[in-house]
């Protein structure tokens, strides 16, 4: 296998996408863009972690009823989330009789399932491959911070989890296909903050770019948008310098999904959005429909993740990272 | 660049969170707490005429009021500007073992509200506790040997 960037001979396309967020997603500035908000946070459930599957049924069956499909034709699932043990995807996705692979990569999880899935789709062993992802700012914070009530300060530098869930599913029909991917290595800077979570990942996302851009065959300005997820405000600048360092310039065309979803000044979510289902919702609504209508061609899509846990944490480890990359386009190239 | 290097340089790197503005905040809210709280003693004091009631009606009517606030969702927007105005009184005190009962109520009032209750202030009783203990026992044997 190629350690570095992973060229799909039989590149599959995406055949639709479907992606639903709770009411702060909506009020955002890409609030029309995604296909399902919910103003009940809870989504009609009792607990997050249920609220938090039920974004995840509803992202799949979206996605499936958009696509024209039914749930046979799906031969594989592929998602993950940020709860222990994946609960929100594998309690989300029981009612579907479709083989389910459970994913963990922190916020990679949306850009890991896109790779996997082409991986399988192009090494036919599946027609037809789902890939969905969730994180719910409520179950989050509390796994990992404090309980919701609980009246603490942020810091500047902290970033806020995404309400959001994405599906994509991908086959052999669509505009945009998934052409080439780079799994990429876990890499600890000594960043033990949990509320620089940009800066613990920003590293490990350099190091995929710099691992795609190794070969040579293209540059940064070759494409409309190169777009990680999540970084935040503080990760992106981080990201930036760190490339630049090496010759790489991203300036231009970079952007992050933690900072397209909120709102800086209206919002008060800090250094930007985060969690999985950031980069997933912001994707598969935002990012895609702009490549639907022709206004992007050529798109990075870098998922980044901090991998580490609320006992890892306690016991002063600093965060491990991972990036993976996937090259979505639209265009014949 | 190595880790040192790399923390030194984000350390550098990140924004600070605003101190003067926080410090503001936080006399300023804190202040407008312990004035309610002295208010409070002023009426009790005046209704009752006993010291010791009129301390822990105080006490009781701002944790009240704490866990109130906390309860319909209010505290934490305070806090975000107060900072540490609302979280050193006992107001702060109230809404870490209130929120914490809160969050954790959908496990059941057992494994959920009654385990994880003090998840927060947990650490405050046994250090408070075992503070008071050992300044007990000074001041024990300091009576017996002075």
């Amino acid at each position: 296998m190629n350690k570095g960037k992973i060229v799909f001979n039989n590149p599959p396309k995406i055949i639709s996408t479907y992606s639903c967020v709770g009411s702060e997603e909506q009020k955002g500035p890409l609030g029309k863009f995604f296909s399902y908000c919910s103003e009940d946070n809870k989504f009609g459930k009792d607990s997050w972690e249920k609220a938090e599957s039920e974004m995840q049924r509803l992202a799949l069956y979206g996605a499936i009823k958009k696509a024209g499909l039914c749930e046979t034709d799906i031969d594989i699932l592929l998602a993950g989330d940020l709860l222990n043990q994946c609960v929100g995807s594998s309690f989300g996705l029981l009612e579907y009789d479709i083989p389910y692979v459970g994913l963990y990569g922190a916020c990679s999880t949306c850009a890991l399932g896109l790779a996997l899935g082409a991986s399988l789709y192009s090494g036919g062993i599946a027609k037809r491959v789902a890939a969905i992802t969730s994180s719910h700012y409520c179950s989050s914070e509390r796994q990992f911070r404090f309980p919701l009530e609980y009246g603490g300060q942020r810091t500047p530098t902290s970033q806020w989890t995404v309400t959001g869930a994405g599906a994509f599913i991908l086959g052999d029909e669509g505009r945009i296909s998934v052409k080439e991917a780079v799994f990429g290595i876990s890499k600890d800077m000594g960043i033990k903050d949990i509320n620089n979570l940009g800066a613990a990942m920003a590293p490990s996302c350099a190091e995929t770019i710099k691992t795609y851009f190794s070969e040579g065959e293209k540059s940064p300005s070759d494409f409309d948008l190169i777009i990680t997820g999540d970084l935040g405000y503080e990760g992106s600048d981080i990201l930036k310098d760190l490339l630049l360092a090496d010759g790489i310039d991203i300036r231009k065309n970079h952007t992050d999904c933690g900072i397209l979803v909120y709102d800086r000044k209206k919002q008060d979510k800090h250094a930007g959005g985060s969690g999985c289902g950031c980069s997933a919702s912001v994707m598969s609504a935002y990012v895609i429909k702009k490549m639907e209508e022709g206004e992007l061609g050529d798109v990075l899509f870098i998922g980044t993740g901090a991998l580490m846990n609320s006992l890892t944490m306690c016991q002063g480890q600093s965060i491990p990272a991972i990036s993976h990359l996937v090259r979505l386009s639209s265009s014949e190239v | 660049m190595n880790k040192k290097e790399y923390t030194e340089y984000v350390e550098k790197k990140s924004k600070k969170s605003p101190i003067y503005k926080n410090c503001a905040f936080a006399f300023f809210t804190g202040g407008a707490i312990c004035t309610i709280g002295q208010g409070l003693r002023d009426i009790y004091s005046s209704l009752t005429g006993d010291e010791k009631i009129t301390s822990s009606l105080v006490c009781v009517s701002l944790i009240f009021i704490s866990v109130l606030l906390t309860g319909i969702g209010v505290y934490d927007k305070i806090a975000r500007f107060a900072g540490a105005g609302t979280l050193v009184p006992i107001t702060g005190f109230a809404n870490a073992v209130s929120s914490a009962a809160i969050d954790n109520k959908s496990e059941g009032y057992i494994l959920g509200v009654g385990a994880k209750m003090f998840i927060i202030a947990g650490p405050v009783i046994v250090f408070g506790l075992l503070s008071g203990t050992i300044y007990g026992v000074i001041y024990y044997l300091a009576g017996i040997l002075l």
